[in-house]
């Protein structure tokens, strides 16, 4: 019965008896299960991008009125495993004149930073990797060492459109970090703790509903993190051919290709653990495998959203996208962290303290700020001049166009 | 706390080692035939003018800068909101003159056209 | 030697030989790539001591904006993969001496100091150390006063870079 309802934490115990019963001492005890947990989800994360693949493909194909893939198994679910045998025994071309060893390190930071994060998130009250008390910070933290494998892959390309792409892709995400970071102090600032074991734990009603507009802003910016459509300039491949990872092919290639498809679901875990209550749910704290299965569907519904969002809309140019961030989406984002702590205190001050009688105050606060951000931004839209298109008329590809028409 | 910083110790060594031996497992299966065309640099076909290495316009210097001074203040907000729940309306007041005078930077960036995109 | 202390030399090794490398590398991007490398050797000897806050914060800061707007700021320069110049000049051989004389005193200083022979004690558990740091930053008996010229400094820092580096001439054009 105790394995049905929490599997993890009765295998760790087991394993750990096991290897005392070894007449291990206790820190290499230690050491090896930390080893063995960590090299397990380590692997799950990866093994999990297989299925996230085929997902995404299935998904787009669905949304651009395709099958998608569905001719290896059930529903193509073998596609992915005959895209990465192709892609293990592809040949690296490694063009002349790069430096090699940013080069080659790239793609491995670019993964393992994602992956970094998978270690503090809680998965149920029992399953997590490791509860960090500075949590938050670390997974910001480890973002600043995938900027990190952008800028190494486009410096150690030895080509202009890589390089020119990493700066592009290295300015966006700069700019929206500030507004994801500012917005992250919101729940901080609820919960009162770092850790985002604590913060699960301190969401009672879930963030969402407090601060709705601080949970917009946050997905908005980690869609921008993630490089999804609106936000996918960092691999606009009509615009600076490829972006930084041109030059990688053969597996290389795929793991940076891993990594895009780890953080998009890396973000969503992490929404879903700060805004959406993570685990909680009825019966979570007795039966951890059900506030796992919670923290799966929450966790799901915020991917697809992402994914439907990343199909239907087209893609920013750099301008507006640096123009959204700095002068709407960090001024709101301050605005509303402001606005909540000075109401939020003076209420308790005035002896307000059940979290029922706040809880209108702050959505109004957060309706009043979405319309004035709402205001500005289409303000703005009108204001800003229309292309100029100058010239007479310009040849349109029609055959009476052409100078050889056919016989 | 240690065990903590152990723990992510060895989820960061095996996070990097996975991919990595993953990488020189491929290098060893793939074919490797290169030529001097195919390990040219890619630019669509024409061939490339210069260095690969160009210098920078300072924009982007410029948005470095301005996310550099707001990251170091998310770094002093962190602990006043970890905190905030025991403190009363005057260290909330505080936090917001503290943001307020960053918000005054911010308004001057964007005036002096710090912030647009050339 | 505890496992701790083996791991700190490992650290410490790998941090002090990263600084070399920032000072001997022949190019600017290498020296600007090692300085990372020695940065985030900083930040694990911050989790060594316990001080996780500072240990990410130093991630955060460092590597993720500091090092970046190095970065950024390498690129503006010319010929940026190009050898500049000899690495040691004339002085070097006083700046050696004045170098391993500083060292020198310092460890006659610290070797004085009672604290090396200290045992690091496990912090308690329950102290909620970025809590106390906010507390100790808003209470007015405190830190308030700096915490908010804290503010105006990194205001200062961002006017004065932005009046040198934007060029009025091209903004007013656009």
């Amino acid at each position: 019965m105790d394995f049905l309802k929490d599997p993890v934490t009765f295998l760790a115990n087991q394993l750990v008896l096991w290897l005392t019963g070894l007449g291990l001492p206790e820190g290499v005890v230690r050491f090896l299960s930390f080893s063995i947990g960590a090299a397990i989800l380590a692997t799950s994360s990866l093994l999990f991008v297989i299925f996230l693949i085929w997902f995404e493909r299935k998904l787009i194909g669905r949304v651009q009125d395709r099958l998608g893939p569905n001719r290896l198994g059930p529903f193509g679910l073998f596609q992915p495993f005959a895209d990465m045998l192709k892609i293990f025994t592809k040949e690296y071309v490694t063009p002349s004149g790069v430096d090699p060893v940013p080069y080659n390190l790239a793609p491995v930071l670019a993964v393992s930073s994602v992956m970094a994060i998978w270690a503090v998130i809680p998965f149920a009250n029992t399953i997590y990797g490791v509860d960090l008390d500075v949590g938050v910070v670390f997974v910001l933290a480890v973002g600043g060492l995938a900027q990190l494998g952008i800028i190494l892959a486009g410096w150690g390309s030895n080509n202009k459109y890589a390089l020119l792409g990493g700066f592009r892709a290295l300015a966006q995400l700069l700019s929206y970090e500030i507004p994801m970071v500012i917005t992250l102090l919101i729940p901080v600032m609820l919960a009162g703790t770092l850790s985002l074991t604590g913060m699960v734990t301190a969401q009672d009603v879930p963030f969402v509903a407090v601060a709705p507009l601080a949970a917009l802003i946050f997905f908005i910016a980690n869609l921008a993190e993630v490089s999804r459509a609106p936000f996918d300039l960092p691999e606009a491949d009509s615009e600076i051919v490829a972006g930084f990872n041109i030059e990688y092919s053969g597996l290389k290639f795929g793991f940076f290709y891993v990594a895009e498809f780890l953080h998009g679901f890396t973000s969503a875990l992490l929404f879903a653990t700060v805004f959406l209550g993570g685990w909680r749910g009825p019966l979570a704290e007795e039966i951890p495998i059900l506030g796992f299965i919670y923290f799966a569907i929450k966790t799901s519904l915020v991917y697809l959203t992402i994914l439907l969002v990343d199909a239907t809309v087209p893609r920013f140019r750099i301008d507006q996208l640096l123009n959204f961030s700095w002068k709407l989406l960090t001024p709101l984002a301050l605005a509303l962290l402001v606005a909540m702590a000075l109401v939020d205190r003076a209420m308790v001050g005035m002896g307000v303290e059940s979290i029922w009688i706040r809880l209108p105050v702050f959505l109004a606060l957060n309706a009043g700020l979405f319309a004035a951000g709402a205001y500005f931004l289409d303000r703005a839209r009108r204001r800003a001049p229309r292309p100029v298109v100058s010239g007479g008329p310009r040849p349109v590809a029609r055959p009476e166009n052409f100078t050889m028409q056919p016989k | 706390m240690l065990e903590q910083w152990m723990y992510i110790g060895i989820f960061m060594v095996v996070a990097m080692m996975l991919p990595s031996i993953a990488i020189i497992i491929a290098g060893l299966l793939s074919p490797r035939r290169p030529n001097p065309i195919k390990n040219s640099t890619y630019e669509c076909g024409i061939e490339t003018v210069g260095p690969g290495w160009p210098q920078f316009r300072v924009q982007y210097y410029i948005f470095g800068l301005v996310f550099l001074i707001f990251d170091v203040e998310t770094v002093f907000l962190f602990p006043w909101a970890v905190a905030y729940n025991r403190l009363g309306l005057f260290a909330a007041v505080e936090a917001a003159l503290f943001i307020a005078i960053l918000a005054g930077g911010l308004i001057y960036a964007w005036k002096k056209g710090a912030l647009r995109w050339l | 030697m505890t496992s701790l202390q083996i791991v700190f030399l490992i650290i410490a090794a790998v941090t002090l030989a990263s600084a070399v490398m920032v000072v001997t590398a022949r190019r600017l991007m290498h020296a600007a790539l090692w300085l990372i490398l020695t940065l985030l050797g900083v930040a694990a000897v911050f989790a060594t001591l316990q001080a996780n806050f500072f240990a990410v914060v130093q991630v955060l800061v460092y590597i993720g904006a500091i090092a970046i707007l190095i970065i950024f700021a390498i690129m503006m320069t010319r010929e940026v993969m190009s050898v500049t110049g000899p690495r040691l000049n004339r002085g070097w051989g006083w700046a050696a001496a004045a170098a391993a004389g500083g060292l020198a005193g310092l460890v006659a200083v610290l070797s004085t100091w009672q604290g090396f022979q200290t045992v690091l004690e496990p912090l308690p558990s329950g102290s909620v150390g970025v809590g106390a740091l906010g507390e100790a930053f808003l209470d007015p008996n405190r830190f308030a006063v700096p915490f908010e010229v804290a503010s105006v400094l990194l205001v200062a820092a961002m006017v004065g870079a932005i009046y040198i580096a934007v060029d009025r001439k091209v903004v007013e054009e656009q």
